[in-house]
């Protein structure tokens, strides 16, 4: 029990400093509470610091009667999201102003929010997904909501509802799942039933079933990844939410919800049952309608916020074409399998988008617009955050020299392995439509010219967490290897 | 413990009250009405679990769903002030049966022809001793997390009701 303890370490950790801040905050003398944002990243860095030591005394394994896994997998996946964590908190550092006497709870909650990805990304049973799956979905709520203002509660309530729709959703397919299967364990490893037994066992009376379980948990976690048809809430949401918390959704949340779908899929499907063929083309009729329908609804925008929130469904379009990829034979380097090519695209969104969201607050934090128009001139205004917008543009894009290339190469290449070339075709097509609203940003930048242009000066702080998010777009731009790996081990958890 | 004649004319009678109660929860135009119904579905519900001698939840269900949660949705209904308590209207209507009706007939389909994992594990002795271990034991971590999870749906609705301090010169 200690040991299962041990590996739940770094999410415990998360929690308790979650814990640690509502008591600090409630014994502080009211005024700058910032440096709890302090208290914030100590806490992340001893979690990640767990991280690597359960991983030096090689502890992976499947834990909590097999409820959860501590693999590789897992491991990715937590330092993603306590990467991410902090990023956003150290970027919310100048917005947190506007939250007034609510700061310590912003950055509690945004912790526990991190917490129920960690556990979200580590479930291997239904019931502990579903509970990890609602940790992190009620502090979004909440979240969204934070800066009280009538857009933003308009589009917290909006999220609230099409959530708690999603979460029934889920539920609901969870519930077939157990019909047929008995038990809520995807895997077991001491023998006992599980899901995966019984969908490897190929009685072809539960398909049926499988079917329907298996497209409303798409439904359901659709919700989250933003996926065409269940993306209605994300323009709003992320155009009225407070900046951090829409970059902290575009990012976490999505990597989280793709994180669990690969494992119930990988684990519990499986990749080469008799119903695998079936998922395969489920994910790639979604992928097909996610990616169009982001990318030409982007193309209208006028607001940046609103343009990443289209631009967010049409990567997640992007990345289905990745789960959609499944081949049984992987081989690392050029030709990665689907899941890993899923997998490194998630970690090189994260750096992506997080360097795109935290330029729109340094810019935003000084003009306080989010109007693409009135970004005019910002190259010669505030040529950092300008530049490392443009160049995590270039990422989404998915132009060389940055990470973004290699992640769709990659994912593309995954869907032509598998077969699925007239998938192929849809993504090219739609990288070039893209192309148009990502860099049109770009020309806005540099090339129109604004009526008055005072200089912004960017803090130094925020310069550091740019360069940061810059440097991931750039170095894994250069030198995908390092990533691609990690990526691969990362999925070889299900093997 | 289906087998027995009794439990299978209660549990038909007990699902046409559900399904029923359910039906009129989304048909009636009174809100209030609307959550008197749906109480009686969570009562339905309880029998249900009784049916299936989950005597405990049954308790719970009754207590928790039946008792709190009704009471607090009715006084929600009762004390917002110029909240429209009926169901409006929508053009949604006609497509919205269609659909359901859709999805009704495809999830019968679905129940007919798959072939379920029947439990054949007889009645349980003390159930709340066996959930009580369920708890403790395979499924720790979801019993856990899900206090983290009451606790921070508690301070969100703090923290997203309380009055601003600004508002107090207003």
């Amino acid at each position: 029990m200690i040991q299962d303890f041990d590996r739940l370490g770094p999410v415990i950790v998360v929690l308790a400093t979650a814990g640690l801040i509502f008591i600090i905050d409630m014994i502080m003398k009211r005024e700058d509470r910032r440096l709890l944002a302090g208290v914030a990243i100590t806490g992340l860095a001893v979690s990640a610091l767990w991280l690597v030591q359960l991983m030096l005394r090689e502890r992976e394994g499947s834990f909590f009667s097999d409820s959860m896994a501590l693999d590789n997998f897992t491991i990715f996946f937590g330092f993603l999201f306590i990467g991410v964590c902090a990023a956003v908190i150290l970027a919310s550092w100048d917005y947190m102003t506007k939250f007034g006497d609510r700061q310590g709870e912003f950055i509690a909650l945004t912790l526990i929010a991190t917490a129920g990805m960690m556990l979200l990304a580590g479930s291997r049973d239904l019931i502990a997904i579903f509970v990890a799956l609602e940790l992190t979905s009620i502090t979004q709520f909440i979240l969204v909501g934070f800066l009280r203002d009538d857009k933003g509660s308009e589009a917290a309530i909006k999220y609230l509802l099409l959530g708690a729709v999603s979460s029934a959703v889920v539920l609901y397919g969870m519930a077939f799942l157990f019909g047929v299967a008995g038990t809520t364990r995807l895997i077991s490893t001491d023998g006992g039933p599980s899901i995966a037994d019984a969908i490897a066992s190929g009685d072809s009376g539960m398909r049926s079933a499988l079917l329907v379980s298996m497209v409303f948990l798409i439904a359901g976690f659709g919700f989250k990844m933003a996926i065409v048809p269940f993306q209605m809430w994300t323009p709003d949401v992320y155009q009225s939410a407070p900046v951090p918390v829409a970059a902290f959704l575009s990012v976490g949340s999505k990597a989280a919800a793709f994180a669990v779908v690969l494992r119930i899929f990988h684990e519990g499907f499986g990749v080469d049952s008799y119903v695998t063929e079936d998922w395969k083309i489920l994910f790639a009729v979604i992928a097909a309608f996610t990616m169009t329908v982001g990318n030409l609804m982007a193309i209208r925008q006028t607001n940046i916020r609103r343009m990443l929130g289209y631009s967010s469904i049409a990567q997640a379009g992007n990345i289905m074409v990745g789960m959609a990829a499944v081949t049984t034979a992987s081989d690392a380097g050029i030709n990665p399998s689907g899941a890993n090519a899923v997998v490194f695209y998630l970690a090189a969104y994260a750096f992506t988008n997080l360097g795109a969201f935290f330029a729109i607050i340094a810019i935003h934090n000084k003009i306080n617009s989010d109007e693409i128009a009135d970004y005019a001139g910002m190259g010669r205004r505030a040529p950092i955050a300008a530049a490392i917008l443009l160049l995590c543009l270039l990422s989404l894009t998915g132009l060389p020299p940055t990470v973004g290339f290699w992640a769709k190469l990659f994912v593309f290449n995954s869907a032509i392995n598998a077969d699925l070339g007239w998938l192929v075709l849809i993504g090219t097509l739609n990288t070039v439509v893209s192309a148009y609203y990502y860099l049109n940003v770009g020309r806005v930048m540099y090339v129109t010219n604004a009526d008055d242009e005072p200089v912004l000066r960017t803090p130094p702080y925020a310069v550091g967490i740019l360069a940061v998010a810059a440097a991931g777009v750039a170095v894994f731009g250069v030198a995908p290897t390092i990533l691609i790996d990690a990526a691969e081990r990362a999925v070889n958890a299900f093997a | 413990m289906i087998e027995d004649n009794g439990i299978v004319i209660a549990f038909w009678i007990l699902s046409a009250t559900t399904i029923a109660c359910a039906l009129m929860t989304a048909a009636v135009r009174e809100l209030v009405q609307a959550v008197l119904f749906l109480a009686l579905t969570f009562v339905g519900a309880a029998g249900i679990y009784i049916c299936l001698s989950a005597d405990f939840v049954a308790v719970a269900q009754i207590l928790i769903y039946a008792g709190a949660v009704s009471v607090l949705m009715t006084f929600a209904v009762m004390l917002t002030p110029a909240a429209d308590r009926h169901n409006s209207e929508t053009i949604f209507q006609a497509p919205a049966l269609v659909l359901s009706g859709l999805l009704l007939a495809v999830i019968v389909f679905v129940v007919l022809d798959t072939d379920w994992a029947i439990s054949d594990a007889g009645a349980f002795q003390t159930t709340a001793a066996s959930l009580g271990e369920a708890f403790l034991k395979p499924y720790v971590v979801p019993f856990e997390v899900a206090s983290v999870l009451l606790m921070v749906a508690m301070i969100g609705a703090i923290v997203l009701t309380r009055e601003l301090e600004e508002d107090d010169d207003a």
